[in-house]
């Protein structure tokens, strides 16, 4: 087959594949909380309940679609956009099986930290163009959030570089055919786990939100499917997260008798599930505890993992 | 930090255990026999209506949403010619059930009455009078009332002597 139409075909197919991976994400969230909290969750619209995100969806599409006045109307619209064009964006390098990606970039792991930073400009933005104070203050716990964690989710992975001598994910995932990066790497997991959390805002991290103290953060002024938007956004970055926690730390699609995507996703699903859970029986931190947490104890970690891993590899090389 | 890693542990161990919830139509939660819910009149043992159209529900009413009047019939005993109650806005307290000198007026464990429509909420008496007598069982006010009524003369209810002439006794 033509390269192209090959390469399109694939793209298509993630694009598809995500973003109803977003929209199964709300009711797998839903179901899932609720099997933790012993209650059944949505369970009524089709079996299991799994077309309440059709509803949801069809909910979300006819409501009204409302800019507040004293709004900054083009940064407004903008913003819900650039989170869910960034969480895309990002999934591009993601190997889902040898040879199957569909960017083979050599600087794969600089992309996705340059475009997860770019995320963060959709939650500031858009806080910034409610005209809201509690929307504002979302924005800036966002930024302030980004700042801190951005520095040590960029230090968390330089070991796993270190260790594979290459930035490209592919090769990453050839690197781990001995060992999974995540037992030499234990600390840059936990770390980058944290970091990525923190970055697509999930609870216990999600201080921009913060429904009990900032009313929904950022997108309060939100309606309609820009609101929506937000939240396909939100289940896009998880499973981004999660796609590039399994490339980084857990041998992405290696693994045996099963095909290599199937290893991928089911991986891919174990953090997702991981996640939710998180959000389900963690509390939300104070935000200065947060912050103080990242700064103080966090940032050192990383940097002390990255010069062991360093002289490690360093030793061993010499 | 360990701390939290067992609270994972704990809410994970919650997927296993029983569910709370009830699946409302078809599965419904348990209504004790003295829930308020429903208001109903009832009837005595043998089929008279209990209410005799004193008009203390409706003075006990907070809210004010019983509204009746009252009707004799040729016997002398007496019965609310209308009886409606307004259940928009009735709040359930209880009150007339507790003010009823007669048991006519009673609360029972049914919750199920929405409706579309508001004025659909305005029970008339046809609506509110039941067959049966309700909570309390084989009371009739006026075997018991020192009343003579239609059948029924002076000192013959139940636990009740003859009247006597006080000046006889002398």
């Amino acid at each position: 087959m033509n390269p192209a139409i090959q390469s399109l075909l694939l793209i298509q197919g993630v694009l598809v594949g995500l973003l109803t991976l977003a929209g199964l994400l709300v009711w797998i969230e839903r179901r899932l909380l609720a099997l933790w909290q012993d209650r059944l969750g949505p369970n009524r619209c089709g079996p299991f309940g799994i077309l309440i995100f059709v509803a949801d969806g069809i909910k979300m599409i006819t409501k009204e679609d409302w800019i507040p006045p004293g709004a900054d109307k083009p940064v407004f619209i903008l913003a819900p956009a650039i989170i869910v064009i960034t969480a895309l964006l990002s999934f591009t390098i993601i190997p889902l099986a040898p040879g199957i990606a569909i960017l083979d970039l050599n600087i794969g792991i600089l992309f996705f930290l340059a475009l997860s930073s770019m995320g963060i400009y959709s939650t500031v933005l858009g806080g910034w163009a409610s005209n809201n104070k509690y929307s504002l203050l979302g924005g800036l716990r966002m930024s302030a959030q980004m700042f801190s964690y951005e520095v040590f989710m960029g230090l968390s992975l330089m070991g796993v570089v270190i260790l594979s001598g290459s930035l490209n994910l592919r090769e990453i995932v050839e690197a781990q055919s001995g060992m999974w990066f995540v037992l030499p790497q234990f600390a840059g997991f936990l770390i980058f786990m944290v970091a990525g959390l923190a970055e697509t805002h999930r609870l216990p991290f999600d201080m921009p939100e913060a429904e009990s103290e900032l009313i929904a953060g950022f997108h309060t002024e939100y309606s309609s499917m820009k609101f929506g938007m937000f939240f396909v956004g939100e289940y896009v970055g998880l499973t981004v997260i999660s796609a590039i926690i399994v490339t980084l730390f857990f041998g992405g699609w290696q693994g045996p008798f099963l095909p290599p995507f199937v290893w991928f996703a089911l991986k891919t699903l174990f953090f997702i599930l991981f996640f939710i859970l998180l959000r389900a029986a963690l509390p939300r931190p104070r935000f200065d505890q947060l912050l103080a947490w990242g700064w103080k104890f966090i940032l050192p970690l990383a940097l002390l993992n990255l010069v062991v891993t360093g002289a490690i590899v360093l030793a061993r090389a010499g | 930090m360990i701390s939290n890693i067992r609270t994972l542990w704990l809410v994970f161990k919650h997927a296993f255990r029983k569910r709370v919830t009830i699946q409302y139509p078809e599965e419904k939660a348990y209504l004790a026999p003295r829930y308020r819910g429903r208001i109903v009149l009832t009837r005595d043992p043998d089929g008279g209506e209990r209410c005799v159209a004193c008009y203390l529900c409706a003075v006990a009413c907070p809210v004010d949403c019983i509204a009746l009047d009252s009707a004799e019939d040729e016997t002398g005993r007496r019965y609310p010619g209308m009886f409606r109650i307004n259940f928009s806005r009735c709040i359930y307290c209880g009150f007339c059930e507790e003010a009823c000198p007669t048991y006519a007026i009673q609360l029972v464990p049914d919750v199920e009455m929405a409706e579309y429509n508001r004025q659909n909420m305005v029970y008339e008496k046809e609506h509110l009078l039941i067959d049966g007598e309700g909570k309390y069982h084989g009371y009739n006010y006026y075997k018991v009332a020192g009343l003579a009524i239609g059948g029924k003369g002076k000192g013959e209810a139940e636990n009740e002597d003859p009247p006597i002439d006080p000046r006889g006794l002398t």
